[in-house]
């Protein structure tokens, strides 16, 4: 009895030593002892990110530069509306990060205890959108409140609906949109369409539209900030890879795409 | 031992594993929506004010789109089954094609056909200032091109398998096109023109991706319960799940609605 209970443990701890090395995708050369402390482990594997559709265009560039810099590491990304994602992720969707567009969005998964600990990583101001070409003239925030003037704006519950409607309460516009749609990207190629006079979108999203919208800048004093929380999150099986992208975008390599694409540093 | 085969053609047993693992399969979503529904403040959820408005235009628009569907769609199906005319082939396979494209495909594909540049709709708003998108009737039309097909499809299969030793009869005695048509071959092919419009008004009623990348998302005007369903998960999932049920029972009406047709056929012969 006790020598077959020995046999199988060593057939255990071989067949498991096997399978660590495969899922590494390591080389099996020297066989480190299996750290216990976490901070100590390297970023391996890959993790799957949620991410606010505005975040599209840089966490792309994210992903390019955390992947160069921690070899064996892949970045996956599911790009939604904040309040779409929070959902997904608080009914047990295989997420490992989550970074919002809202810090409201982010609070409802921190009580949910699917995360802690939330950073905010970046902000982003509002700036209105308009086709690169024809169209009704939109040149200010007090335009949209005209007649036969469409206007798309995000749906009430994703953030960049929740600043579209603080937008236009704070200055005192009365907007009535053509339609509201689910996510800010949904919105740009409305516009881009030319299917609305004007959108509300992020200051990022016209930026990476390029020549393909025109912007209108809206004043300061006029403007909303959104801020952009992340977190890892806490049923991640890949808590140390998470941790790291999380610590990655917080760097100085990370803010500089950030501040590339036109998000303001928190 | 006291096993005995009932029919050469019953499926041997080990058939029955997988089979009962596709039915769990297709039971346990619809069971997961009726264990989350919210059954105490239902209710309550279903008779605000955007339930409501959602329910209603769901409707109204479901109803038109099949109306609009019959009027152009039936006498489609009779020039496919019915007369000889060059590209009678590509016709007919142009009709498959919003069964199996992707509708948010189809949505863009209507934006760039019917939107404010698009192919015909820069004229119609250049001509009379009428725009589609982001419209009630914009609903129609996203609703009317997904589910146009099932009715033409049925329809003109029923005209196909029909006798046509009937209408010929009809013909000898005297009787003219038209009224051939509205009293024989009308009543022989009615309960396929009723099963196929019952199944455009379900698609219809369905339909989520090419009215929100059509039609927008606006309460009231062009969010119809699918869009409420999904804009639901973004706010409040309750409202979803809530929703999700009346869809679920639209869908199982039909079904009942249509168990002469499609769930008898398979005992009757």
């Amino acid at each position: 009895m006790r020598r077959s209970a020995a046999i199988l443990a060593v057939v255990a701890a071989v067949s498991l030593a096997a399978c660590s090395s495969s899922t590494g995708g390591a080389p099996t050369t020297s066989a480190p002892a299996p750290s216990s402390t976490s901070s100590s482990m390297a970023a391996s594997g890959s993790i799957t990110v949620f991410a606010a559709s505005s975040l599209k265009g840089s966490f792309a560039e994210i992903a390019t530069a955390f992947e160069a810099a921690n070899p064996g590491t892949t970045v996956t990304y599911n790009f939604g509306p904040s309040s779409g994602l929070a959902t997904q992720i608080t009914q047990g969707a295989p997420a490992d990060v989550f970074a919002a567009a809202s810090t409201k969005t982010m609070d409802t998964v921190t009580t949910a205890g699917a995360a802690s600990n939330p950073q905010v990583f970046a902000t982003n101001t509002m700036e209105i959108a308009t086709p690169a070409s024809g169209g009704a003239s939109v040149m200010s925030l007090a335009d949209l409140a005209t007649a036969g003037v469409k206007v798309a704006v995000c749906q009430k519950d994703v953030p960049c609906g929740v600043a579209a409607q603080k937008l236009f309460d704070q200055n005192k516009v009365t907007v009535t949109p053509s339609t509201e749609e689910v996510d800010v990207k949904a919105v740009l190629s409305k516009v881009e369409l030319g299917e609305v006079d004007a959108g509300i979108v992020y200051v990022t999203d016209v930026k990476a539209a390029g020549d393909k919208v025109k912007g209108i800048e809206i004043p300061a004093d006029q403007n909303v900030t959104t801020k952009y929380p992340i977190a890892p999150i806490g049923a991640s099986k890949n808590a140390a890879t998470a941790q790291a992208f999380v610590d990655f975008v917080l760097s100085p390599a990370g803010q500089s795409i950030l501040a590339g694409a036109g998000f303001a540093a928190p | 031992m006291t096993r005995h085969s009932r029919s050469a053609t019953s499926p041997p047993w080990p058939v029955a594993l997988p089979a009962v693992l596709a039915l769990a399969f297709l039971a346990l979503p619809v069971m997961g929506l009726l264990v989350r529904t919210p059954w105490g403040h239902l209710v309550e959820i279903l008779t605000s004010k955007t339930s409501l408005d959602a329910l209603r235009l769901s409707l109204e628009t479901s109803l038109f789109a099949t109306v609009i569907a019959f009027l152009i769609g039936v006498p489609l199906a009779w020039m496919l089954a019915r007369s000889e005319f060059v590209g009678r082939r590509l016709a007919r396979a142009l009709v498959t094609v919003p069964l199996v494209l992707p509708p948010v495909v189809g949505g863009i594909a209507l934006l760039l056909a019917f939107g404010r540049r698009g192919l015909v709709g820069q004229y119609l708003d250049a001509c009379c200032g009428v725009t589609l998108p982001f419209t009630t009737p914009g609903v129609v039309v996203a609703e009317t091109f997904v589910a146009m097909p099932f009715l033409i499809i049925t329809v003109e299969g029923a005209l196909r398998g029909l006798d046509a030793k009937l209408e010929d009869a009809a013909a000898t005695l005297g009787a003219g096109r038209w009224t051939i048509f509205r009293r024989v071959t009308l009543p022989l092919i009615g309960p396929s023109l009723v099963a196929g419009a019952v199944l455009t008004f379900a698609r219809a009623l369905g339909e989520f991706g090419a009215t929100i990348t059509f039609a927008g998302n606006l309460p009231g005007v062009t969010q119809t319960l699918p869009l409420a369903v999904y804009v639901g998960l973004e706010g409040d999932l309750d409202q979803a799940i809530a929703l999700s049920l009346v869809l679920l029972l639209v869908s199982i009406a039909v079904l009942v609605g249509l168990r002469d047709r499609w769930l008898r056929t398979g005992s009757v012969s």
